[in-house]
């Protein structure tokens, strides 16, 4: 077997390595390559950014599991600190089970570095199961779908919560998601009442979502880490997002490469069975 | 009778959510809030029925010495743990809440992350040129690929703008011709559904 | 935006010895406003008042279901020099006492939707330019009487557009059923599931049978569960074991249902175990360890991916591919279908999965829906490039009205 073919048949660990070390040694040897903003991501700023501080809330639905947590929770955060940097209330929620505990200890995390208290400025109302069904209800009677917060207080002892009925009284709502649960938002929500919709979510849903934000269905969009970097360059605080786009980088260009040496020893290796095929002159 | 009334009882709710979507009046909405409601309490019992089904099947594996019960073992452990430590406690800094963030997150993450390494593979393995089209999607994969991290802005300003150019038009307009394909298969296997032609959902193909 | 919100109404007022009588007379003519003469007087340097905002109108919100108001006005005059900072919309249920504040809107804005009304009681408006310190309060308009609707005229043309995809549909069935011959065109992946299956049982292997990871409102799991019925079939006949493993406890019920009349409908009724088709996990990546698990422990020759996928479709794909089993998926998620494309023998792109059925079974009647699919899909088309030919006009100012785009301006 010559050297194209064995190359062709090499053992896939030998990939999963090269890729191991593409993503590690940024992080020890940081690039600081600088991020540029896109459109999607500061119109979604732009749309937090026009919320009136200490008035009506930020409604956020941390909709993703912990295996999405390097793409998500990043701009989690992100626009969390933007709300609280200028003192804009949020309403957390969430429709996966899975995100009850990443929506809190997102919260938790940020409200801490802002010092911003619990029912005051900002109320975790937790999980309800029954997505169309929550999406759908908050449109007639947010405190009909959660009567309570996540710890137990009703919602009308909540001073923040009073007079926030649907969504005519969200200035807007960001679902962070890393499933098909922004459909569920787009068709629920914004199509019947009109609430204003932002979405985060993974770099490969991104693209099913750039048709959404054409037709003004959804008012910004953060794909992936690089959304999340890019968020995190507007509101100048970077972190997670900024941080991985090193290894992000690195490995793109390293599956670029290995397509490439893939292709030519394809080509190469067929070239030369097809003139070890010709009969001598 | 055990066919016709569940087709009986879809044909009606199906009838009933299409037309309320065009009637805003609260005598109807009110019924359709009722049905939402009990949508959700049907939902919260569903959680129920796949933990039944998981524990019968692993009670089998255990009871009939099956090669991998070691698994199932596993699989208990961690349900009677997890159970134990939601009832007593699952505010912040919990154990139910530690089994949660250094363990499930973890994992789940860690799974996740496997689709880095595979792409990898695949792409390395199936990736060919072999036809113009194919050589196309190459080209406008990698233009993409570069252009979607800072990179790309560092060889050339031109690779991003061409990255957003493939991802708003040729992408977008082929994502929209599939979605309207998509949206039109939904309507009418709703359609199907509700006028009894498509009976899957009740557990037979007649 | 519609609603309460309670904030009180400050005013301030700044004045000498001298104009503090000359105020005290203002406040009791006009207590909303500082009379020029006097401002003249006591502070020359003082602003002229407000100009109100005007035309007040007011209309019962449409399309909804009552409770609710449309107030509009045109903006005041001082609203372009930056002296209005907002705009304080107030309600009464008569014209002359008794107005609380109904919300406030910023500057620039001429409208206000008032929410949480009782239906058919007549109300009033009156709306005040502020600029923080002082108001300046439009005449009082109305009555308004808030009503709940009966029909969303915003919604029409989807109803008039479902309607007509209803009868294309519902035609295509009867003429199906009267014996036409619809043409459908091949899909490879489906015309090769009889191999694949074969192929699982000169192995002697089992045959991995995933139907997604989304619940059964999902129309791709409803096409996927009709494939596995027809699979099944299949299996029953050749004594193929036949694995699924669920993400939804509600799609594993009825998974369970549909092997159970397939293997009994070909007379192996015996040949079903309930605990093949099982639930795992509704966690995402959770349910990709446990498919991978079973990848590899019993090494299926033939592998089905047929419905919903998100990220976790590669990690299956690849191990499936690792193994040597032979793939075959089916999805509409769009995102997923290049990671299938890529690692699957055959795939299903889009509606090819929802045809699964009508493909597989021939019967006339779901060929019949899917010749009704295409017919609406033909007008949708149709319409897409008229609209685009008459924006293209429009812009070129060659057509005075784009037709097409009014038709669709509301819905």
């Amino acid at each position: 077997m010559g050297l194209l073919e064995k190359f062709l048949q090499i053992d896939r660990r030998w990939i999963f390595l090269a890729i191991a070390i593409a993503v590690v040694v940024p992080f020890f040897l940081p690039m600081g390559l600088p991020v540029v903003v896109t459109k999607p991501v500061r119109d979604l700023y732009n749309a937090v950014d026009a919320i009136p501080p200490n008035s009506e809330p930020l409604f956020i639905s941390v909709d993703y599991a912990p295996s999405t947590i390097p793409e998500l929770d990043p701009m989690t955060l992100a626009v969390l600190r933007h709300a609280f940097s200028k003192d804009i209330r949020v309403v957390a929620l969430t429709l996966d089970p899975a995100g009850y505990g990443l929506a809190e200890r997102a919260l938790e995390s940020v409200a801490r570095e802002y010092g911003k208290e619990r029912n005051k400025d900002y109320v975790y109302l937790g999980f309800q199961p029954g997505i169309a069904a929550v999406v759908l209800g908050m449109g007639t009677d947010i405190k009909g779908v959660f009567p309570e917060d996540a710890y137990g207080t009703p919602l009308s002892e909540i001073p923040m919560m009073d007079g926030i009925r649907n969504y005519d009284q969200i200035p807007l709502l960001i679902t962070m998601a890393s499933s098909g649960v922004i459909e569920a938002w787009v068709i629920y929500a914004h199509q019947p009442y009109g609430a204003r919709i932002g979405a985060g979510v993974t770099a490969v849903m991104a693209t099913d979502y750039y048709p959404f934000l054409d037709t003004g269905q959804l008012v910004g969009l953060l794909g992936g880490m690089r959304g999340a970097a890019e968020y995190e360059e507007l509101i100048k605080h970077p972190d997670a997002g900024v941080r991985g786009m090193d290894s992000q980088s690195v490995i793109h260009v390293l599956i670029i490469v290995l397509i490439v040496l893939g292709n030519i020893a394809y080509f190469g290796s067929k070239k030369r069975s097809q003139e070890a095929k010709e009969p001598a002159a | 009778m055990r066919r016709q009334f569940p087709l009986f009882l879809c044909f009606i709710a199906g009838v009933f959510m299409a037309v309320q979507y065009f009637i805003p009046h609260p005598s109807v909405q009110v019924w359709y809030e009722r049905i939402l409601d009990w949508l959700q309490t049907l939902l919260a019992f569903a959680f129920l029925i796949g933990t039944v089904s998981l524990v019968r099947l692993h009670y089998h594996k255990i009871r009939h010495k099956a090669s991998d019960r070691g698994y199932s073992f596993v699989l208990f452990a961690g349900l009677a743990l997890m159970l134990a430590f939601g009832f007593t406690n699952r505010s912040p800094g919990s154990r139910f809440d530690h089994m949660f963030q250094y363990v499930q997150v973890p994992i789940e993450g860690t799974m996740f992350s496997l689709l880095a390494f595979y792409i990898a593979s695949a792409a390395f393995r199936a990736f060919r040129a072999r036809t113009v089209e194919a050589t196309l999607l190459l080209a406008a994969a990698s233009v993409v690929m570069l252009g979607r991290v800072p990179i790309g802005d560092l060889i050339h300003r031109s690779i991003p703008w061409a990255a957003n150019w493939i991802l708003n038009v040729p992408n977008m307009a082929s994502k929209r011709g599939i979605m309207i394909g998509v949206g039109l298969g939904m309507m009418a296997t709703a359609l199907k559904i509700m006028l009894g032609i498509e009976r899957a959902w009740m557990g037979g193909t007649d | 935006m519609r609603g309460d919100r309670g904030f009180p109404v400050r005013t301030r007022f700044a004045a000498g010895p001298v104009v503090a009588l000359m105020a005290v007379s203002a406040l009791f003519l006009c207590p909303h406003a500082v009379p020029a003469q006097a401002q003249d007087e006591a502070a020359p340097t003082q602003a002229p008042p407000l100009a109100a905002p005007t035309s007040v109108t007011l209309r019962d919100a449409p399309d909804d279901r009552g409770g609710a108001v449309d107030v509009s006005w045109t903006l005041s005059a001082d609203d372009t020099d930056g002296r209005v900072t907002s705009y304080t919309v107030y309600r009464s249920t008569s014209p002359d006492t008794g107005f609380v504040m109904a919300g406030t809107v910023a500057k620039g804005i001429g409208r206000f939707g008032d929410g949480g009304l009782p239906d058919r009681t007549p109300l009033y408006y009156k709306v005040a330019a502020t600029d923080g310190a002082t108001e300046s309060l439009s005449p009082v308009a109305g009555p308004v009487m808030a009503s709940p609707q009966w029909f969303y005229r915003g919604r029409l043309i989807v109803m008039i557009a479902s309607l007509l995809f209803i009868f294309a549909v519902v035609g295509f069935v009867r003429a199906a059923k009267a014996g036409k011959d619809l043409f459908i065109r091949r899909l490879a992946g489906l015309d090769h599931m009889d191999d694949a299956v074969g192929r699982a049982t000169e192995m002697g292997k089992p045959i991995l049978f995933i139907t997604g990871l989304s619940t059964i409102s999902d129309v791709a799991t409803i096409a996927g569960i009709n494939i596995l019925g027809e699979v099944a079939k299949k299996t029953a006949e050749y004594n193929t074991r036949l694995i699924v493993p669920c993400a939804d406890p509600i799609v594993m019920a009825v998974e369970q249902e549909v092997v159970k009349q397939a293997y009994a409908k070909v007379g192996r009724p015996d040949g079903y175990s309930e605990d093949d088709v099982f639930y795992l996990t509704r966690s995402q990546f959770a349910y990709v360890a446990g498919v991978n698990g079973i990848m590899v422990r019993q090494r299926p020759a033939t592998i089905l991916y047929m419905g919903m996928f998100y990220a976790e479709s590669l990690v299956m794909a690849e191990t499936g591919s690792a193994i040597g089993a032979i793939q075959i998926a089916g999805t509409d998620a769009v995102t997923q279908l290049p990671f299938f494309i890529t690692t699957c023998d055959y795939t299903l792109i889009g509606e090819e999965l929802y045809a699964a059925s009508a493909y597989l079974s021939r019967e006339p009647v779901l060929l019949g829906g899917l010749k009704g699919q295409d017919a609406a899909k033909a007008a949708i088309g149709l319409f897409v490039v008229l609209g685009a030919i008459t924006a293209t006009l429009t812009a070129l100012g060659v057509m005075p009205v784009d037709f097409i785009a009014r038709i669709f301006a509301n819905s």
